[in-house]
């Protein structure tokens, strides 16, 4: 994403500019505790959202929009970030212990830790789960970074069919493989045969490696004796038209 | 109208859910060990939830007057859980040895990694060990690939093919299903999966033999009484009451009996003995 925030102190910038003066000093001198023993971390992670606030961080962004860092996101990276070394030791059990909003803040925090690939377990994790926006905030530049092409082919085709947008990811288009735009098509045409749409935004990640059988499976679709099928086929190649670069 | 639901997570359902599941004619039913939205931590955690669907959703589900049942297995999501595989795995004999878990399930792919490959291989071994069917979950993403490699692993397996059921199809995996022999299981879903308009049309294509249907109700958007409603649609299309009976009861019925654990005595079914007279097996729990 664009605008995805470059590094901690930007991070912090970012979040100075939506809470008020005395939320950030709560945050600061936690950080220092924290910084001075990382086991500070169990009582003040959960304190985040309380404390900071919940809303998106970009004070333009939608709060459905699953891929936008909220206030509280942000004081966890903090916090995360004010560990340092120590914070890989403490990972595991907050992550295992973590609500929905602390587990997305770890996700959201791993690009920023120096933990290597060692945090990968951990967005797999959330790749598994059913949770929209743990899968948006498993799938940042830590996954585009670490996690392994199988992995990420098959958290793509899952945010399509989550309804996470794919089209803000952090690793689309240069992490999109043949595998997953095969996969992505064999999707359209499941759902064609179903009468169903796809959203026209996996048309150009499709575009990227076009794959030729299953496309031709796509097309005989408009020749299929159901009406429905027929139909979807239709409106499905009419958003791979306007989806074609010009 | 009797129906056997052959896939209800009910454990995810309320009371009304039973209430009015046993008012659409629901006599029997099956539910799947599978997972429960958020992936768990620990192995104890696997043996209480299947524990709960031997012991407190039975009783559950007797108080309506259905008969509960249940599949165990480890499903491939959790699988991919390094220390939960090998914990489960290890636990799994100790309940698929009991009364009223009619088949090893949910297994099968979710994402197609290694680790689910290997739960799936060594849980269809186990079946056979057991003497037991299986239940296979095919996979969301990438479906007809996941099936296809599905049909490979249970062609290489000790398994013959009428003991396994292939469930969520749809109608690009439902033709390779039936050729390789087994069982084709469809869930009927409110948006997604399968409709009942498009089942009754897979039925007109494809027949009724080893075929099928039910509401995989769970924690989702989903429906418990899809499976009496395909039945309405099937009678509004023209299929006959026999035939509504052999989708709905008879072939549930005739998969998990392979089983030799369906426990369907005291269920006021005076045919039922009639219709599995040589089944040796089933006869064993009519006793």
């Amino acid at each position: 994403m664009s605008d995805l925030p470059l590094d901690s102190a930007e991070v912090r910038e970012r979040l100075a500019a939506r809470v008020d003066p005395e939320a950030l000093a709560w945050l600061d001198d936690v950080c220092a505790r924290i910084a001075a023993d990382a086991k500070e971390l169990a009582r003040h992670f959960p304190a985040a959202g309380r404390k900071l606030g919940r809303g998106p961080l970009d004070p333009d962004a939608s709060p459905d929009d699953v891929h936008a860092w909220t206030i509280d996101d942000a004081g966890r990276v903090l916090m995360l970030v004010a560990a340092g070394d120590a914070a890989e030791g403490e990972l595991d059990e907050l992550y295992r212990f973590g609500d929905a909003a602390e587990r997305r803040g770890i996700l959201r925090a791993l690009a920023y830790l120096p933990i290597g690939d060692r945090g990968l377990h951990i967005a797999d994790d959330a790749v598994r789960s059913n949770d929209t926006r743990l899968i948006a905030a498993a799938l940042g530049p830590y996954a585009t970074a670490y996690m392994p092409d199988e992995a990420y082919d098959h958290a793509l085709l899952k945010c399509v069919f989550t309804e996470v947008p794919i089209t803000p990811l952090d690793g689309v288009p240069e992490r999109v493989t043949p595998n997953a735009s095969r996969m992505l098509a064999a999707l359209v045409h499941e759902r064609i045969a179903a009468g169903r749409d796809v959203p026209a935004e996996v048309w150009p990640v499709i575009e990227l490696h076009p794959p030729a059988e299953e496309l031709r499976a796509i097309e005989a679709e408009l020749e299929s004796p159901y009406e429905d099928r027929r139909a979807a086929a239709e409106r499905a190649l009419a958003k791979r038209k306007g989806a074609q670069p010009h | 109208m009797r129906i056997f639901e052959p896939h209800a997570h009910m454990t995810s359902r309320t009371t009304d859910d039973y209430e009015a599941m046993a008012a659409s004619g629901v006599k029997v039913l099956v539910e799947p060990a599978f997972w429960l939205g958020q992936p768990r931590q620990y192995v104890g955690s696997f043996i209480d939830y299947f524990n709960s669907l031997l012991g407190w959703e039975r009783f559950r589900a007797s108080q309506f007057g259905i008969r509960h049942h249940c599949t165990i297995g480890l499903n491939p999501k959790e699988a991919n859980d390094d220390e939960l595989r090998k914990g489960v795995l290890e636990v799994l004999p100790r309940f698929l040895a009991k009364d009223g878990v009619v088949a090893v399930g949910e297994i099968g792919f979710d994402a197609m990694t290694k680790a689910e490959e290997e739960a799936l291989v060594v849980q269809l071994e186990m079946a056979a060990e057991h003497d037991l069917p299986v239940l296979v979950h095919t996979p969301h993403r990438d479906k007809a690939a996941g099936t296809r490699r599905t049909l490979e692993l249970v062609e290489k397996s000790s398994l013959p093919p009428e003991r396994v059921l292939i469930d969520h199809n749809n109608e690009l995996t439902v033709a390779e299903v039936l050729e390789s022999g087994c069982w084709a299981g469809f869930s009927i879903y409110p948006n997604t999966k399968m409709d009942e308009h498009r089942m009754v049309r897979l039925l007109e294509e494809y027949g009724t033999e080893r075929m099928i249907i039910n509401s995989a109700c769970d924690w989702g958007v989903s429906d418990p009484l899809k499976t009496r409603k395909t039945i309405d649609a099937m009678l509004a299309a023209g299929f006959t009451e026999d035939d509504v009976d052999k989708v709905a009861w008879q072939n549930p019925v005739d998969f998990f009996a392979q089983s030799g654990r369906l426990i369907l005595d005291e269920l006021g079914e005076p045919d039922m003995t009639a219709t599995y007279e040589g089944n040796t097996l089933l006869r064993g729990e009519q006793r």
